[in-house]
């Protein structure tokens, strides 16, 4: 339970990034540290105590595991959400090195053209 | 002074190490990726590693070694090959019926190489993919980097 | 499996086998990369009206991908709302693309365009016709992803500024989306639609379930654009080119944020008096802020995407009133809405390519140069206005009719003020955009080249009958399916499952 609650927190120190920073290179890692919180929350999910890894071997047959394997299902989730999020951080990133070429500084308060 | 004695690039140290580390970790990469159905790993963990390879020779040696070993064209047509090899694999299977079949007759027994019907093949089309494409952001990262320098100095 | 269950897997396999052919041949030659993408959304257009036909002629039709049967194979529904989504999707992504022919060879880029737009139209489809929650997502961030880079086509000072504000506004809605989908899976251990459907009308109501309700609301209301989250859509809009802002506008936020929004909380959570309270008032606040905000602007674009918020104010009152005339007449308004919102933003895009400007106060006078233009724009602005016998008054005549109906009255007074004061911004639209005295430095515009005219003339057609949808015949082929797939509720899953499982 506490693992949950601290992930939870993890998601909103991200947010706080998000929030509160004034460069644009923070807001940025503060939505790295946000997806890699739900990711997080979704792997610590599927787990079940005194599981195994859900690889199957030739030493066990296919029940023994079924009924000891922690759960799959979440990790290959997780495996997409993960490749999402780096399309995502990378082009941020390139959005904002545009922004340095344009407006030559990297802090919001002075990004503010687009008013009303 | 004395580290920039061959161009462009990192120190002797690190040169000589990456002559022989190169090679062994594209080797692991492709090993990840055929023994994706057997073993923890597949098509994207054997990508990224692939395209680490390439970040290595870069990182060591400068933009000109690495992008003459793999230009920005044939970076460009191995991603889009990769994604339509994976579409290819997924519209065979209307011959049997379905979308993502598994077309193959022959199924294969457990925990050998050659089994598991398609899951190979799409392992191939995904480390193509995935591979290229992160080789590819960096290089156009570093690349941009030049243009706004000059850019900069007017 | 049922006669046309074969064509469900295309819509998504087509787009996107266009986009990774474009990549590799489209820089040789640029008339290739117009060809695929002409050629690939007309095909779309015609396998989306097929899909009526089938819908309508079997009922709901379940799929299978690579013979896996649910909860353990991801599964594609098409039923009567999903063919009418697919219909209006393809039908505006087709006109857009015709449109983008002319008005985009102004960038250098312009293959590299075709191939985002392809991978749009693939997410927005995939979003449509999936039956399973994580898939969902995937094709939601596919779509998402690709607006974000079309926002930034131009690379423009505006440009930039508005498309990293959208997108990291609207990663964090997505962020939101993927905590509920996690809360949805620890409470009911599938991912299936359908199946958790099931398991949680057998279980009961429970406090997790009010939670992922609050954060779906708020993950998808962002992508919606509803009124505490419609931030970033007057910055994104107006900033990018203007097929890109008809395409976002006219069917972005409706695939990505109404329909997932209707889709989660009819079929799988269930609808109950206090969400449909909820949307009431969300859906009255975004008609009536967003109308109020959009008299006072003096920018066309920035003017038209304030009021894009207010229609969907209309569409999710509509949607909220739990009632059949009322989700009739929330869905219809949303097809109308794509119709003459994408109108008048090719509009826009034809005046910004003759003139050079946005600015009303710049503008004066253009119809005796561009009478193409102007006839259109008087047939948007009249059917979004709601003046018969447009499509725009039928939709929101039933809106308002149901919320009478319900009992709802302040909600018909909002919904009334919110229509006459649209009449009012267009009037002004009208008389100092386009009618009234030519200006001084405007002699030499001309009129729009031929594709950009054709697509804006075949749009204008569409919206004067679109009427025609509530003949009996007609409404019971198209409107009334799509509307009995969202009033059954959770009853639908029960018949999707036991359909797979034969």
């Amino acid at each position: 339970m506490v693992v949950y609650v601290l992930c939870l927190m993890f998601f909103l120190v991200g947010i706080y990034c998000i929030l509160r920073k004034r460069n644009i290179i923070k807001i940025i890692v503060g939505v790295i540290i946000s997806e890699y919180a739900v990711n997080l929350f979704f792997l610590l999910v599927g787990y079940k105590s005194s599981g195994r890894s859900p690889i199957l071997c030739s030493d066990r047959d296919v029940q023994y595991m079924a009924a000891h394997m922690v759960d799959p299902l979440p990790q290959a989730v997780v495996l997409t959400s993960i490749v999402i999020g780096l399309a995502t951080t990378a082009l941020l990133v390139a959005i904002a090195m545009r922004i340095y070429g344009k407006y030559r500084t990297f802090d919001i308060t002075k990004i503010r053209e687009l008013k009303g | 002074m004395a580290s920039k004695e061959h161009g462009a690039g990192m120190s002797l140290i690190v040169k000589t190490v990456t002559r022989f580390t190169v090679g062994l970790i594209m080797l692991y990469g492709i090993y990840i990726v055929t023994h994706g159905h057997i073993s923890p790993g597949g098509g994207f963990a054997g990508g990224v590693i692939i395209a680490l390879s390439f970040i290595h020779l870069m990182l060591a040696y400068g933009k000109e070694a690495a992008l003459s070993k793999a230009g920005k064209k044939t970076i460009s047509l191995f991603e889009s090959a990769g994604a339509l090899m994976f579409l290819t694999i997924a519209l065979l299977g209307y011959t049997g019926g379905y979308f993502f079949l598994n077309f193959f007759k022959d199924k294969g027994k457990p925990f050998e190489l050659l089994s598991a019907g398609i899951i190979p093949l799409c392992n191939v089309a995904i480390c193509l993919k995935v591979g290229a494409g992160m080789f590819a952001i960096f290089v156009v990262l570093i690349l941009f980097k030049l243009n706004f320098e000059d850019d900069k100095r007017d | 499996m049922k006669p046309g269950a074969l064509i469900i897997p295309l819509f998504v396999a087509i787009p996107l086998a266009g986009a990774f052919i474009n990549s590799v041949i489209g820089k040789k030659n640029k008339a290739i990369s117009d060809i695929i993408g002409v050629v690939i959304t007309a095909v779309l257009v015609v396998l989306s009206l097929l899909s009526v036909y089938y819908v309508n002629q079997s009922g709901l039709i379940p799929y299978s991908v690579g013979s896996w049967k649910p909860p353990v194979g991801i599964g594609l529904v098409l039923d009567g709302l999903s063919s009418f989504m697919l219909v209006t999707v393809n039908i505006v992504a087709f006109l857009i693309a015709l449109y983008s022919v002319n008005y985009m060879e102004r960038f250098t880029a312009k293959f590299r365009f075709f191939t985002l737009f392809l991978l749009m139209v693939a997410g927005m489809n995939g979003v449509v016709i999936t039956g399973d929650i994580f898939n969902l997502f995937v094709f939601l961030e596919i779509a998402s992803v690709a607006s974000y880079a079309l926002v930034a086509f131009g690379t423009e000072k505006h440009e930039l500024e508005a498309a990293f504000k959208y997108a990291v506004m609207s990663t964090v809605g997505s962020l939101f989306i993927l905590l509920g989908i996690v809360l949805l899976y620890s409470y009911t251990s599938t991912l299936n639609m359908a199946d958790m459907a099931v398991v949680i009308s057998k279980s009961g109501f429970s406090n997790i379930i009010i939670f992922v309700t609050v954060l779906f609301i708020m993950g998808f209301g962002l992508k919606a654009a509803l009124v505490p989250f419609h931030a970033w859509l007057p910055d994104a809009h107006p900033s990018a080119p203007a097929p890109i802002s008809a395409m976002l506008s006219g069917v972005l936020i409706k695939s990505l944020g109404v329909y997932t929004l209707c889709r989660i909380i009819y079929n799988v959570i269930g609808m109950n008096v206090v969400i449909s309270e909820v949307l009431l008032f969300l859906g009255a606040v975004s008609m009536v802020i967003g109308v109020f905000l959009a008299i006072g602007q003096w920018d066309f674009k920035r003017l038209l995407a304030y009021h894009s918020i207010s229609q969907i104010g209309y569409v999710i009152l509509g949607i909220g009133l739990w009632t059949p005339l009322g989700i009739l007449g929330g869905l219809f308004h949303l097809l109308n809405h794509s119709l003459f919102k994408s109108l008048l933003f090719l509009n826009s895009g034809a005046v910004e390519h003759a003139t050079g400007t946005r600015d009303l106060k710049q503008m004066g006078g253009i119809s005796e140069k561009m009478p193409v233009t102007s006839g259109t724009g008087l047939v948007a602005s009249m059917s979004i206005a709601g003046i018969p016998p447009f499509n725009g008054f039928w939709s929101k005549l039933i809106i308002i009719v149901a919320a009478v109906q319900a009992n709802r009255y302040g909600y018909a007074f909002w919904a009334v003020l919110a229509s006459v004061m649209t009449l009012a911004s267009f009037m002004k639209v009208m008389k100092y955009g386009f009618y009234g005295k030519l200006r001084a430095g405007l002699e030499s515009v001309k009129e729009a080249p031929f594709y950009m005219q054709l697509s804006m003339v075949i749009l204008a057609l569409l919206c004067v009958s679109g009427g025609i949808l509530l003949l009996p015949e007609l409404r019971a082929m198209f409107l009334d399916s799509a509307q009995t797939a969202l009033s059954q509720g959770t009853g639908m899953a029960a018949s999707i499952l036991n359909m797979v499982k034969i």
